[in-house]
């Protein structure tokens, strides 16, 4: 019993706010510190790749993205699947506030995926494995938003885009099979630098520092996010009129 | 006994009702009145668990009804302006589908389908019937219910005062045998024999 | 009261509704076969780029016309008030909502297998791979009927839902239409289907012990 005292004080959406708005800045800082690292030493220290030269390169942005959009779909999934399960207003912020960001890295994934892609196939878009799928979680995600915005409801909202988001991971990895299964049964196994990097050391811990900024950066958005999302949803609330009335305060910091 | 404990419901910025609470005992009546728009239906959706209330909890016998959603549905029989029936098929039909789930053999739909003076009409589709047809023959799946609790919105509207005293008849009847109703209503409501209990919605509770 | 006796009897009321809207029924048959006639109209009617397109053609219009009847699944059901009465009776919503989708799938998606060996004639499919399509079909559309269901009950309080419909939905039946597309193109190229149809039935397996289940809690949100 008390250790659910706990997480519901915790998920209370006062003392969360107030705890993200402490915790912003120490995923910030970190994150922006360890993508610029992660970039000088991808872009500039890392010796050129034997085979692709240059273009290699944007691997740099786009496996930290492409692994983030999945990430963040499971975020969603689970913060849906704790919102409707137990009822905590909170997983359901953190479920609406998580749809656009991980949109975006799809985004990314799928444009750095393209851009880099160029100079290998020559051409910006095939019909690769892990381009495929990106795009496939495009849709799941622009699905996910869609159906948000069709409720007038917010609770209603919550509730039927969370069954929505943990149907859809489910289905993610069957997807993911399926792709790569028609992928190699029509192209055979495209070996590209993408999938399969045959990294050395200075070219892997750029990488790694990418990935890591990356997931903290999503740490850091997210919090902010859901603030702003929390604010919003608790406007009838007393602690929230505290908030907005107190000097210096502009709705989220 | 049906309990209300603090139930509290928004609607967007409008409050509909807070901190709502009251209790029906068996064989007892409660009539919901206020003027549209004031949330009896909604606080009725509330009562079935179709619509979750933001605070505040349902209790049958005791146990919150989201706890145990089996045992509370095998004892409720929920009456909507909607009346439930498929426009498409016979009344007889539709009938036979609510004795079907609700377990119950399909001699007896006949009984309840004279009671109500149906018998014309049972063989019609229920998109030719009349808007009073129509709410006879709700009045009929719901008599063919073993629910001890019935809720009920608006069951007088467009009924002609025949069918009105046979439905304040069958809720005597259901009081009578310790059965719980909760009706939703503009008008004011007699049963004789029972004191029905009270509440108005949109009077500032 | 038997889990059989529930299914049977919401099953049985759904196909008299289904009867008496005949009409209705059709509208979908009608769309699979026209848009099957496009594709050589927009293509070329040489013999082998039909035979080229054909299965995956035919599973595009099958997995279409499936969308299309999909919109409505619910739709009628809670407007008269009948789903409401389901939700709040005593019965597992989530038995009914199988059985509702079973219906849906008689109506729909058993008439598109019988005319797709008619329809695939035009697209110069050999007898092995009109077997298969049929027994892909049969394994496929299914999952897709109960894919459907989960779109259908989340917008079934919405207005306008086609569009919203297809992109909730599409993403999903991407794999049944994968494997059901490739298995056709194997078979009628004379190699073994056996792998995809397999896929396609686990497929079916998983979808029918799980989906229900999303439809059920999507429905009771819907109503809410």
């Amino acid at each position: 019993m008390k250790i659910w005292n706990w997480i519901h004080k915790l998920a209370s959406p006062p003392h969360f706010y107030r705890m993200a708005e402490f915790l912003v800045p120490w995923f910030m800082w970190p994150a922006v510190l360890l993508i610029l690292i992660g970039a000088y030493g991808g872009l500039v220290l890392a010796p050129p790749d034997y085979m692709q030269g240059q273009g290699f390169r944007m691997i740099y942005f786009h496996v930290p993205s492409a692994y983030l959009s999945m990430l963040v779909y499971v975020v969603m999934a689970v913060a849906a699947a704790i919102g409707l399960i137990w009822r905590i207003k909170l997983a359901h912020a953190v479920a609406a506030s998580s749809a656009s960001i991980g949109a975006s890295f799809t985004v990314l994934a799928l444009v750095t995926g393209m851009v880099g892609g160029k100079p290998m196939w020559g051409a910006y878009w095939v019909w690769d494995a892990r381009l495929t799928s990106e795009l496939v979680l495009l849709f799941l995600y622009l699905g996910y938003i869609t159906l948000r915005a069709a409720f007038d409801e917010i609770s209603k909202a919550d509730r039927a885009s969370g069954v929505l988001a943990v149907v859809g991971v489910v289905n993610i990895p069957i997807i993911h099979f399926s792709v790569v299964w028609w992928n190699t049964l029509h192209q055979g196994p495209t070996i590209t630098k993408l999938d399969n990097p045959s990294i050395t050391g200075d070219m892997l811990w750029p990488l790694l520092a990418m990935i890591l900024g990356y997931t903290l950066f999503f740490v850091a958005v997210l919090a902010i996010r859901v603030s702003g999302e929390v604010l919003t949803r608790e406007s009838r609330s007393r602690w929230v009129g505290e908030i907005l009335r107190a000097p210096g305060q502009i709705g989220v910091k | 006994m049906l309990e209300a404990r603090k139930l509290s419901l928004w609607r967007g910025a409008n409050c509909l009702f807070q901190d709502l609470s009251f209790e029906v005992p068996p064989g007892n009546a409660l009539l919901v009145r206020g003027a549209n728009g004031t949330g009896k239906t909604t606080l009725l959706r509330v009562l079935c668990g179709l619509t979750r209330p933001e605070d505040g909890r349902v209790c049958w016998n005791g146990v919150n009804i989201e706890k145990e959603p089996e045992i509370y549905r095998s004892q409720l029989a929920y009456w909507g302006h909607l009346g439930g029936l498929k426009a498409d098929l016979t009344v007889l039909r539709n009938l036979q589908f609510i004795c079907r789930l609700n377990g119950l053999d399909e001699a007896a739909v006949q009984p309840v389908v004279t009671a109500l003076s149906l018998d014309r009409c049972a063989d019609l589709p229920v998109r030719h019937l009349s808007a009073g047809q129509k709410r006879r023959a709700g009045l009929a799946g719901l008599l063919l219910s073993t629910a001890g609790l019935w809720i009920m919105d608006e069951p007088f509207t467009n009924m002609d005062d025949n069918g009105k005293e046979l439905l304040r008849q069958k809720l005597k009847q259901h009081l009578d045998r310790q059965g719980i109703a909760i009706v939703a209503a503009h008008h004011e409501l007699d049963i004789p024999g029972h004191t029905l209990q009270r509440l108005t919605l949109g009077a500032g509770q | 009261m038997s889990y059989r006796k529930i299914f049977f009897a919401v099953m049985r009321r759904d196909l008299q509704v289904a009867i008496q809207r005949w009409g209705d029924l059709t509208s979908p048959l009608m769309f699979f076969a026209i848009v099957t006639v496009l594709f050589p109209l927009a293509m070329s009617p040489e013999r082998e780029v039909l035979r080229g397109i054909g299965p995956g053609v035919l599973w595009i219009s099958a997995l279409l016309a499936t969308l299309l009847s999909l919109n409505a699944l619910f739709r009628a059901d809670i407007e008269d008030g009948s789903m409401e009465q389901l939700v709040i009776g005593p019965h597992p919503l989530a038995l009914i909502m199988l059985s509702k989708t079973f219906v849906h799938w008689l109506i729909t998606g058993l008439p598109l297998i019988i005319l797709a060996p008619i329809l695939s004639v035009s697209y110069y499919l050999p007898a092995s791979g009109v077997k298969i399509l049929c027994l892909t079909l049969l394994l496929g559309t299914p999952t897709l009927s109960l894919l459907g269901s989960v779109g259908a009950a989340l917008t079934a309080g919405l207005r306008q839902t086609s569009g919203l419909m297809a992109l909730l939905v599409l993403p999903l039946m991407l794999p049944v239409l994968m494997f059901g597309a490739r298995a056709t193109d194997l078979a009628a190229d004379g190699f073994d289907p056996t792998g995809p149809v397999y896929l396609l039935a686990a497929l079916l397996v998983l979808a029918i012990s799980l989906v229900p289940l999303a439809s059920a809690a999507a429905i009771r949100i819907s109503l809410d």
